[in-house]
């Protein structure tokens, strides 16, 4: 579905990877890993189609991903370092807002089931700004919960800032996605034991 | 389920954006004080022959509005661009020109309509008559928003840059020139016994070709800032 080839990444002067070919099927969990300063983001937003790469081709379902980006995107969901939460709006108009802008379903109950699943719940009529970086973070999170019909999900680091509850929520979010047959590309430091029929490593630089 | 449709989206674009605007009302309210002073520091500067005022009045307050838009365009994307919104909005899909358009719209509504509707107690100082201020409540209204469209390129353009703002403002105000003749012009006309017309069309020719052009050309140096 997800197909890679021969990718080559520049960031100013310096070539961060080069030859980098993989393809990942439904139901494959992909785990980006390498030293901080590896490339590792930059691949992510290679393949979210954000920053083009210096060569190779990243192709979805046989088309190139710049060929019909829009279509692209409208399988596509990105969770990067920037959690795009606005400090003046509470959680809930942050969530809602921020999911019909990007083309994902916006209903009230939805809304307020994917907060309730994120245990934000209580704190939905808050300004963003009271609260603290972990609970931001799963403001942000929260899209993923409504993402359920967007295939691929690339996530730049999504257990940074999380308790242990809220990692566990995201791991069996992740899963379950796995499981009705989407594809995660993720980047993390920590040990996160995610059941994948098929899990992939990418390991940048060496 | 329904399919995710555009109406949706650019409603809430503009509805994100200006929610923030009304939260943060001291941006707000700074552009418009920023107005009112500019075009009140002249009288004080000039002293106070009618005639005079009367004369230099519409061009005072159009270079007042333009600075003071001016002043606002850097809060267009630079807040977005910091927390990710804008790395979002780039990854929606739905055209990012329309969403583009959305937060323009937006952004004229929160800092460019109140200019409008303040520029006639700002007439008052210049003792136009209402001929005149009822033309350059007019010719705010169709230029306004095409300084919103040329400044959102300059915004776009400068996302990121170091010292973006000075950069900002040599980069819009000569594009700015256009609606500024027009705009004073026609309420100058309108005094001078001409009608207006002709300057109100050309803003709004002026208005059309903005709305055109400027949403794709933000769009993709809104592309290529978020890299």
């Amino acid at each position: 579905m997800l197909a890679i080839k021969q990718l080559e990444c520049v960031r100013g002067e310096r070539r961060l990877f080069a030859n980098l070919s993989f393809e990942a099927a439904p139901h494959t969990l992909l785990e980006v890993r390498g030293p901080n300063g590896s490339g590792k983001t930059s691949l992510l937003r290679n393949l979210c189609g954000l920053l083009p790469p210096a060569a190779g081709t990243i192709s979805w379902r046989g088309n190139d991903i710049h060929t019909d980006a829009d279509d692209y995107r409208s399988h596509l969901t990105y969770l990067g370092h920037l959690s795009g939460v606005k400090d003046e709006l509470t959680a809930t108009e942050n969530l809602r807002l921020s999911a019909s802008s990007g083309g994902l379903p916006a209903d009230a109950d939805a809304i307020d089931a994917a907060l309730h699943k994120l245990g934000i719940r209580d704190f939905r009529h808050l300004p963003c700004k009271a609260l603290s970086q972990g609970q931001r973070r799963r403001v942000a999170l929260a899209r993923l919960c409504l993402s359920a019909t967007r295939e691929l999900w690339i996530l730049d680091e999504p257990f940074t800032a999380l308790d242990v509850a809220a990692l566990a929520v995201i791991k069996e979010l992740v899963e379950s996605h796995l499981d009705r047959g989407g594809i995660v590309v993720l980047t993390t430091h920590q040990e996160v034991a995610i059941e994948a029929r098929m899990t992939r490593r990418v390991d940048l630089g060496q | 389920m329904n399919a995710p449709r555009l109406i949706d989206a650019l409603l809430a674009v503009a509805s994100r954006d200006l929610l923030t605007a009304l939260r943060h009302r001291a941006d707000l309210l700074t552009t418009l004080i920023f107005f009112a002073i500019v075009a009140s520091l002249f009288p004080l500067g000039v002293g106070s022959e009618t005639a005079l005022l009367r004369l230099m009045g519409p061009g005072v307050v159009w270079v007042a509005a333009l600075l003071a838009s001016m002043l606002a365009l850097a809060r267009l994307f630079a807040g977005d661009y910091a927390d990710g919104t804008l790395e979002q909005l780039a990854l929606s899909p739905h055209p990012l020109t329309m969403l583009v358009l959305a937060k323009i719209a937006a952004h004229w509504l929160a800092s460019g309509l109140p200019l409008v509707i303040i520029a006639p107690l700002l007439g008052l100082q210049f003792d136009l008559n209402a001929d005149a201020q009822l033309v350059l409540l007019a010719s705010l209204l169709l230029g306004t928003p095409t300084l919103s469209l040329i400044g959102a390129v300059g915004a776009a353009l400068t996302l990121g840059v170091r010292g973006g703002g000075a950069l900002l403002s040599l980069l819009v105000l000569p594009l700015y020139v256009p609606v500024l003749i027009f705009g004073a012009g026609a309420v100058e006309a309108t005094a001078s016994g001409l009608g207006a017309t002709a300057h109100l069309s050309l803003l709004g020719a002026l208005l059309l070709v903005a709305l055109v052009f400027a949403p794709w050309a933000t769009a993709v140096s809104v592309r290529i800032a978020v890299e």
